[in-house]
């Protein structure tokens, strides 16, 4: 085996630097206020601005017509990437119980077809998917923000994959034991499928969180925003010689950071745990 | 319990070839019967289409008097064990027992109290808060045989349950299903590929292959009256030997050896010869003349492969019976077993 010496150590903490350090100098210079940040430039030590920028940042109303807060943006955040792993869950479990389990003539040319979905990302059929959005009267509502983006091919690939790795006895037994179609996902396959729901659902709230493009489209009422969308909005705002607030953004930029990293952490436990302890 | 009746029962997977071809058997209330035959013989097939988890192409299965073709394996009133056991993984042993007897809608309490009298039976109550990753194959075994027993069906369905332990570990595991079945009287049809197993298990033996039934019996039936060359080859270890002969009005030649037989089947010409490796005993008389190739040493016996006349011939032998390079053999005339030469089927020598 290699031995670990001191400039192996030296690399890793060099790839450390760059990762960690733009991190860092943003969030110590949400530390401090708008004029010191405006003349001084980007900071890298603790200001005194801690609370002041945050609690700010989390209650003051912003905007245009005054009725978003950062917390507001939080919560619509949370809405939208909790809505959005759950939602592609719970669908593509579905679909790929019905591909593997359900053995219907066609289930490979369904699969396919579900798999070409994957070249008709939200970006291309924005336009279609927009008007039937208006149509249906669902501009400005936490249904059209979520429903259009759940139908999923790479979480229907994965389960599929998943499904089709389960022994068959399983199956045979639980219909002997008396569990129905319904029972045999409840009680046994959504159990065993916990390590591959939890790695889904890290990718699709991250991917959920981090929408920029459709939310912009879909809601124009601040009392909507995302977080990822406020950022932006507050370096908007300012108007005639009022110094821009990147004190505020910076500290936006870190709360719109923590939560996928907070996901990824707790459900990488988990992760790990599911991977050396084969369930299967 | 239940008796369990099969009826020119067929079935074709995609329209080619029968996996398994109009077989009919009757097992009655209680028996233990043992399905066995090479691989692809279709005896999980069978198996598979008396559990509901196949369809029928054709013909009937009847359990406890009532034609089940159409009804799911859950309302069939069967359990299973199968080769790799199949049990929940993330659910305790405890669980795992008791999934059956919940989806029934039994009472909790009647749950714990079937649940921890199967584990008594099987040893297995240290384990009961386990996941069955935690346990030994053997553990494993017990945990699958427990939860076709808490469940008290009509019959048990083995599909090889034994295959995956090791030789040891086989044998004991062996002897607890024989007596558990013994002890509970449920019907019960156990599919192996291994002919020991099907003679040490079974009251009767269904010798099945390409499909169809070569043979029902006993195990000493079938042992000692194997109605095919097939069967006669399949059952026991060493295998009985096979050689071509020539039948002439009573009497047996085989190469330059001749037998006389005062009740020999009326048959003149060409047949096949059986005879099993420990009825060839060394004599100084007359007899089958052959020349020793090699032998096998098992301790209790050894096995002396010869040759005569280009037919191979093997034979059973006490470890005391000193050897030489060319032996002759002698054959109780009542041990030796005459097939068609063309069919291979027995001709009766009553
Ligand atoms: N799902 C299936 N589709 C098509 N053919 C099948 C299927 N299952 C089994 N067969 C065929 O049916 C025949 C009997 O198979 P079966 O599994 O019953 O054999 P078996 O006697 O249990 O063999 P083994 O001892 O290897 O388990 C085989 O020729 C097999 O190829
Ligand atoms: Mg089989």
């Amino acid at each position: 085996m290699h031995k670990t010496t001191f400039s192996d150590h030296l690399i890793l903490l060099f790839g450390v630097f760059i990762m960690v350090g733009p991190i860092f100098v943003a969030f110590m210079t949400s530390t401090h206020d708008a004029i010191d940040v405006h003349m001084k430039g980007l900071q890298v030590a603790w200001g005194d601005d801690f609370v002041d920028t945050y609690k700010e940042v989390l209650t003051k109303k912003g905007g245009f017509t005054g009725d978003v807060t950062g917390a507001r943006m939080v919560m619509n955040s949370f809405i939208l990437g909790i809505g959005f792993a759950v939602g592609k869950i719970v669908l593509s479990m579905l679909a790929a119980y019905g591909l593997v389990y359900f053995r219907s003539r066609f289930s490979t040319l369904f699969f396919w077809m579900i798999f070409t979905t994957l070249l008709l990302p939200l970006e291309v059929r924005i336009l279609p998917s927009y008007d039937v959005m208006t149509k249906l009267g669902l501009v400005n509502t936490y249904t059209g923000l979520i429903v259009p983006l759940l139908a999923s091919a790479t979480g229907t690939f994965f389960f599929r994959q998943f499904f089709k790795s389960v022994p068959d006895e399983l199956l045979e037994a639980a219909r002997i034991d008396g569990a129905g179609p319904f029972k045999f996902f409840i009680d046994i396959l959504v159990p065993l499928s916990k390590t591959m729901i939890a790695a889904i659902f890290i990718i699709m709230f991250v991917y959920g969180w981090n929408q920029y493009l459709w939310p912009m489209i879909m809601t124009n009422e601040e009392s909507f925003y995302t977080l990822v969308r406020g950022i932006k909005q507050i370096l908007l705002v300012w108007v005639g010689s009022q110094i821009p607030e990147y004190n505020q953004a910076f500290a936006l930029a870190v709360l719109a950071m923590l939560p996928p990293v907070l996901i990824v952490v707790i459900f990488q436990s988990w992760f790990i745990k599911g991977l050396t302890e084969s369930d299967k | 319990m239940a008796a369990i009746e099969i009826s020119s029962v067929s079935k074709s997977y995609t329209g080619d070839a029968l996996a398994v071809d109009n077989v009919d058997i009757e097992i009655e209330d209680g028996e233990f019967i043992v399905l066995v035959g090479p691989s692809g013989c279709g005896k999980s097939t069978l198996l598979r289409m008396v559990a509901g988890l196949e369809t029928i192409t054709e013909g009937e299965v009847k359990i406890g008097g009532k034609v089940v073709n159409k009804k799911d394996p859950a309302e069939r009133d069967i359990a299973m064990v199968f080769q790799n056991y199949a049990l929940y993984p993330h659910m305790t042993v405890y669980n795992n027992l008791a999934y059956g007897l919940k989806n029934r809608g039994t009472p909790k309490a009647e749950i714990a109290a079937r649940v921890n009298e199967a584990a008594r039976m099987l040893e297995l109550e240290p384990y009961l808060e386990r996941k069955p990753r935690a346990l030994s194959g053997g553990q494993r075994q017990r945990v699958a045989m427990g939860r076709a027993i808490v469940r008290k069906p009509a019959a048990f369905l083995f599909d090889e349950p034994l295959s995956n332990l090791d030789a040891k570990l086989r044998v004991s595991m062996r002897g607890e299903i024989k007596h558990l079945q013994k002890r509970l009287g449920t019907t019960s049809i156990y599919v192996t590929h291994d002919q020991l197993e099907a003679m040490t298990l079974a009251d009767r033996l269904v010798v099945l292959n390409g499909g169809k039934i070569e043979q029902i019996g006993t195990p000493l039936d079938v042992y000692h009256k194997p109605a095919s060359t097939f069967v006669a080859n399949f059952i026991g270890s060493p295998a009985m030997n096979l050689v071509e002969g020539k039948l002439t009005g009573g009497q047996l030649m085989i190469g330059d050896n001749s037998m006389q037989f005062s009740s020999a089947p009326p048959a003149d010409g060409p047949v096949t010869v059986g005879i099993r490796p420990e009825d060839l005993q060394p004599t100084t008389g007359t007899g089958i003349k052959a020349r020793l190739d090699y032998v096998e040493e098992l301790g209790a016996t050894r096995l002396a492969h010869c040759m005569t006349d280009g037919e191979r011939l093997t034979a059973a032998l006490s470890p005391e019976i000193p050897l030489a390079d060319e032996l002759t053999f002698a054959v109780l005339p009542e041990k030796v077993h005459f097939y068609d030469h063309a069919t291979g089927k027995r001709l009766s020598n009553a």
